[in-house]
């Protein structure tokens, strides 16, 4: 949502190609590849002498003459040489590959796909297989059928065909219960034609990345077989070429050295290549990653409460007087003339922005300015890019650390924040009034609790931090406090982790956690949209009583007009990063001013007629 | 035209438990309804409450243990793999969310042109009605070319109802189809919904958790509450006089957007708390 619906749409597909050839890495590795290969394939063009040919007469001769990079202790030419070997080495690497797919793929299909008793079987083989010492394996097989690059090679493959069978199966399995692959399925599609065309996708790009590494292994492998002499010796191999370099190391260290470079070369190529298709293929998920790392670093702010607080809250909330920013129909004074000390929180002339891909900046959140006085409810209405969540996030100070404070200030309870000459909230001032004077309430309670540890100790952990209480002195505070937001059994609650209590306990749970340090404001983010309505209900009930009892204000971020008639005081309605309308919730309601109040209020489902149309628009 | 569209009978779904001869989990203990033609059916019911599974089962996704399931007259309960592709063409989903429903490697052309590949329908043909159906759902003819990704979350709603159109089926389930909308798209979205539904005679079990959705799109409501219909009838009488105690908690848990009425509503939905906590007292079980 918000702020990442930016992603530039005309970059993107088939540019894979290019990305990877804009990392230089990548075509380094790629040319280094692709000049290998062309040596192997043109070797009968390129090497001026025959794999065998030998000059007796010149053994060991200096680089230079006929002998390009001089000749070995039979005096065969080492260029020559370096050629043909690469035709043996590349080839043995696709063999190893290509075994190691037939067999990992085909079974990671069909193992992720259908699980069943072949997942069952297939995943105990795999996991056998893995727990083989490779190297050991390749001996033994070398001296049962002799030495043979390929036959060397084909028994590697199937020691790494787990690697595929594993990652193809977790990639089929994440997809498996995709509604797309439901949506095939209602269509009558065959599984063989579901899995060809909705799960292979899935599969190519890792299958790719892993293969170019493979190959590495595979050369650097043989490579090391052949050193240790277990090679065929007729067969030239860089392998053997750097045994005999090595045996001859006194006479002339160059043979060591062409080998050497080869393989090294070679092998980090493919690493390279690796590396950078991962960099093309994978990067583009990042946009939506960064909100949810943002909410969890919310929550970890939320646990971190306190209990000291401030004691004496004002319980009886004042009206608070009337902003409103595109309608002047109000009589009462606007911000600008009151002291910034008077509201718990205000926000003034707020601007937020995202660097854009062109270089410029994407602004989210555009001149927006509201405030809000103790023990009130301000609700922020908007749908999904308005800027709402951005607005309550950076009052929090846990916006991405990519984003801008292009303008404007917060003031909380008359600590300004907001860095005007480094563009972001200073963490210096927010940090200490988090989870002791500011808490917050998620969208999602399951993803804010961590399910290694039980809920009593996420909700005590804090104050014996924080306060210096004794564990048994937090552990009393932690079951008041679990009783005071509803829980029937507060002990077993505290004892339980978080997977064996429902989604509406957990958000009572957080909420226990975001009063637990009795906080003078509370930023909840669509605190009820993940909870079923009768549960909604009670949340609401819940948080309309710590409001009353304790006098704490709360920000509430919500696109359901339902839940702000239950529950705010006043109302601020968003659209596209500007504030529009604001006011107390009977007027917006009754009476919005503005067009987009009229049309959010317009698309509410409640007194329309049943069957008829909603908006004036048709579809065509 | 008497004739039921889809009839179910005593459907039951349960799924095995993980691990070796762990028995088990039944979601739906017996459920029973049917739709007309050209007609909606609202399922509504709270998480956990079976209304996805009834969806699926008829879709054939999901397990059936026991009762029957009549499509146009056919039993299709246990209908294979093979028939369900002849059944495709007349029975078609919607899902809830938008941003997994479709491939997001296939471009907006081919998603549309799958079920119709699947029914041997050519190439010239095929490309003639995908450019119909995304004219009907309200979208830009080079949306063809274009990937899942590129829409948002309404437009990708409006491409996954093209595709249950693909087919001109009889009966589209749709399964909390606007509940990852925001309020104004899913207005338009549930005005195309009914504007199809007037243009093609086509029948909808429509599954939500929201009864303002349930009361506008549907006929008849079934309530659905772990497992059972604890309620069923016309649309307008169980929406808004409700009989079940279920039903009555589920209507007055919904916020009314003012802030008078909400209040009302509220201590209305206190009184019967409290008259529910005293029952419990007096009575011992639930």
């Amino acid at each position: 949502m918000t702020a990442t619906t930016n992603a530039p749409a005309s970059t993107r597909r088939d540019n894979v190609l290019l990305r990877f050839l804009r990392n230089p890495l990548g075509a380094i590795g790629l040319a280094i590849v692709l000049l290998v290969v062309l040596g192997a394939v043109l070797a009968p063009v390129l090497a001026p002498f025959g794999v065998t040919t030998a000059d007796i007469a010149n053994p060991f001769a200096d680089p230079g003459g006929d002998h390009l990079l001089g000749t070995d202790s039979s005096g065969r030419d080492t260029w020559s040489r370096l050629l043909w070997a690469s035709q043996l080495t590349l080839a043995s690497a696709v063999l190893c590959a290509v075994v190691a797919i037939a067999i990992g793929l085909p079974s990671g299909l069909i193992a992720g796909y259908f699980g069943g008793p072949f997942d069952g079987v297939s995943s105990w083989s795999a996991n056998a297989l893995m727990s083989l010492p490779a190297i050991i394996v390749l001996l033994s097989v070398r001296s049962a059928v002799g030495p043979s690059v390929w036959v060397t090679m084909i028994v590697f493959g199937i020691l790494l065909s787990p690697g595929y069978y594993r990652l193809t199966r977790t990639a089929v399995q994440s997809v498996r219960n995709e509604l797309y692959v439901d949506a095939a399925r209602v269509s009558g599609l065959s599984d063989a034609r579901i899995i060809s065309r909705h799960i292979i996708s899935v599969v190519r790009a890792p299958i790719i990345i892993q293969t170019a590494l493979i190959a590495g292994v595979a050369i650097a492998i043989q490579s090391g077989l052949e050193f240790l002499g277990l090679g065929n010796p007729s067969e030239p191999t860089w392998g053997a070429m750097l045994s005999e370099g090595f045996r001859n190391i006194y006479i002339s260290p160059t043979l060591l050295l062409w080998p050497a470079l080869a393989i090294g070369l070679t092998v980090g190529a493919f690493v390279l290549i690796g590396n950078a298709l991962r960099d093309a293929l994978e990067d583009l998920p990042k946009v939506r990653a960064s909100r949810k790392a943002t909410a969890a670093v919310a929550a970890s702010g939320m646990t971190a409460g306190s209990l000291s607080g401030t004691a004496s809250i004002a319980v009886e909330p004042e009206i608070a007087p009337t902003v409103s920013i595109s309608t002047s129909s109000d009589p009462l004074p606007g911000v600008g003339e009151l002291p910034a000390g008077d509201h718990l929180l205000e926000v003034r002339d707020l601007e937020i922005g995202y660097p854009a891909p062109d270089g410029g900046l994407t602004k989210v959140v555009q001149g927006v300015s509201f405030s809000i006085d103790r023990g009130e409810v301000l609700s922020i209405v908007g749908e999904s890019g308005s800027g709402k969540s951005q607005t309550a996030f950076a009052v929090l100070g846990l916006l991405p650390s990519s984003a801008r404070i292009v303008g404007g200030s917060i003031v909380i309870d008359d600590i300004q924040t907001v860095d005007t000459a480094a563009e972001r909230i200073l963490q210096k001032k927010v940090a200490p009034l988090r989870g002791r004077r500011i808490s917050y309430i998620p969208q999602e309670p399951m993803s804010n609790l961590d399910p290694n540890y039980t809920i009593g100790h996420q909700l005590a952990r804090p104050m014996v931090k924080l306060l210096g209480i004794s564990r048994s002195e937090a552990k009393r505070r932690a079951i008041e406090l679990l009783e005071r937001v509803g829980i029937a059994d507060p002990q077993r609650t505290f004892d339980s982790y978080p997977n064996e209590i429902s989604g509406g306990m957990a958000q009572r749970v957080l909420i226990a956690g975001a009063v637990s340090c009795e906080p003078d404001l509370i930023i909840a983010d669509e605190p009820t949209t993940a909870l079923d309505v009768t549960v909604q209900a009670e949340v609401l009930d819940l948080l309309r009583r710590m409001r009353d009892e304790l006098g704490v204000a709360i920000l509430l971020v919500t696109h359901n007009f339902g839940v702000v008639a239950d529950i705010a005081d006043r109302v601020a309605v968003m659209q596209r990063g500007r504030l529009v309308e604001e006011g107390p919730v009977r007027e917006i309601l009754r009476d919005p001013r503005h067009p987009y109040t009229r049309t959010l209020l317009g698309s509410m489902l409640t007194g329309r007629e049943p069957l008829t149309k909603l908006t004036e628009e048709t579809t065509r | 035209m008497t004739e039921k569209l889809l009839q179910v009978d005593d459907l039951a779904v349960a799924y095995p438990r993980k691990g070796f001869r762990r028995g088990a989990t039944e979601i739906l203990h017996g459920v029973s309804f049917d739709i007309d033609q050209g007609k909606t059916l609202g399922v509504v019911g709270e998480s956990g409450s079976g209304k996805t599974t009834i969806g699926r089962a008829i879709l054939g996704l999901a397990p059936i243990t026991r009762g029957t399931v009549t499509f146009d007259g056919v039993d299709i309960t246990r209908a294979a793999r093979s028939k369900r592709a002849s059944l495709a063409a007349d029975l078609q989903v919607v899902f809830q969310d938008p941003f997994s429903s479709l491939n997001p490697a296939m471009e907006i052309g081919q998603i549309l042109a799958e079920p119709l590949e699947i029914q041997k329908v050519g190439p010239t043909e095929s490309r003639a009605r995908v450019a119909e159906l995304l004219d009907r759902v309200g979208l830009p003819a080079n949306a063809i070319t274009r990937l899942p990704r590129e829409f948002s979350g309404g437009q990708r709603q409006r491409i996954a109802i093209a595709r249950a159109l693909a087919l001109r089926p009889k009966l589209i389930v749709c399964d909390e189809p606007v509940s990852a909308l925001d309020l104004t798209t899913q207005a338009r979205v549930l005005d195309l919904f009914l504007e199809i539904q007037q243009d093609l005679g086509v029948s909808y079990l429509f599954i939500s958790h929201d009864l303002d959705v349930i009361r506008h799109i549907s006929h008849e409501v079934a309530v659905l509450y772990r497992g059972d219909v604890v309620e069923h009838g016309r649309s307008t009488a169980v929406t808004a006089d409700p009989q079940h105690p279920y039903t009555q908690r589920l209507l007055l848990a919904s916020p009314l957007p003012d802030p008078d009425k909400q209040s009302e509503r509220r201590a209305l939905r206190a009184r019967m708390a409290e008259d529910e906590r005293l029952a419990d007292v007096a009575g011992g079980d639930r």
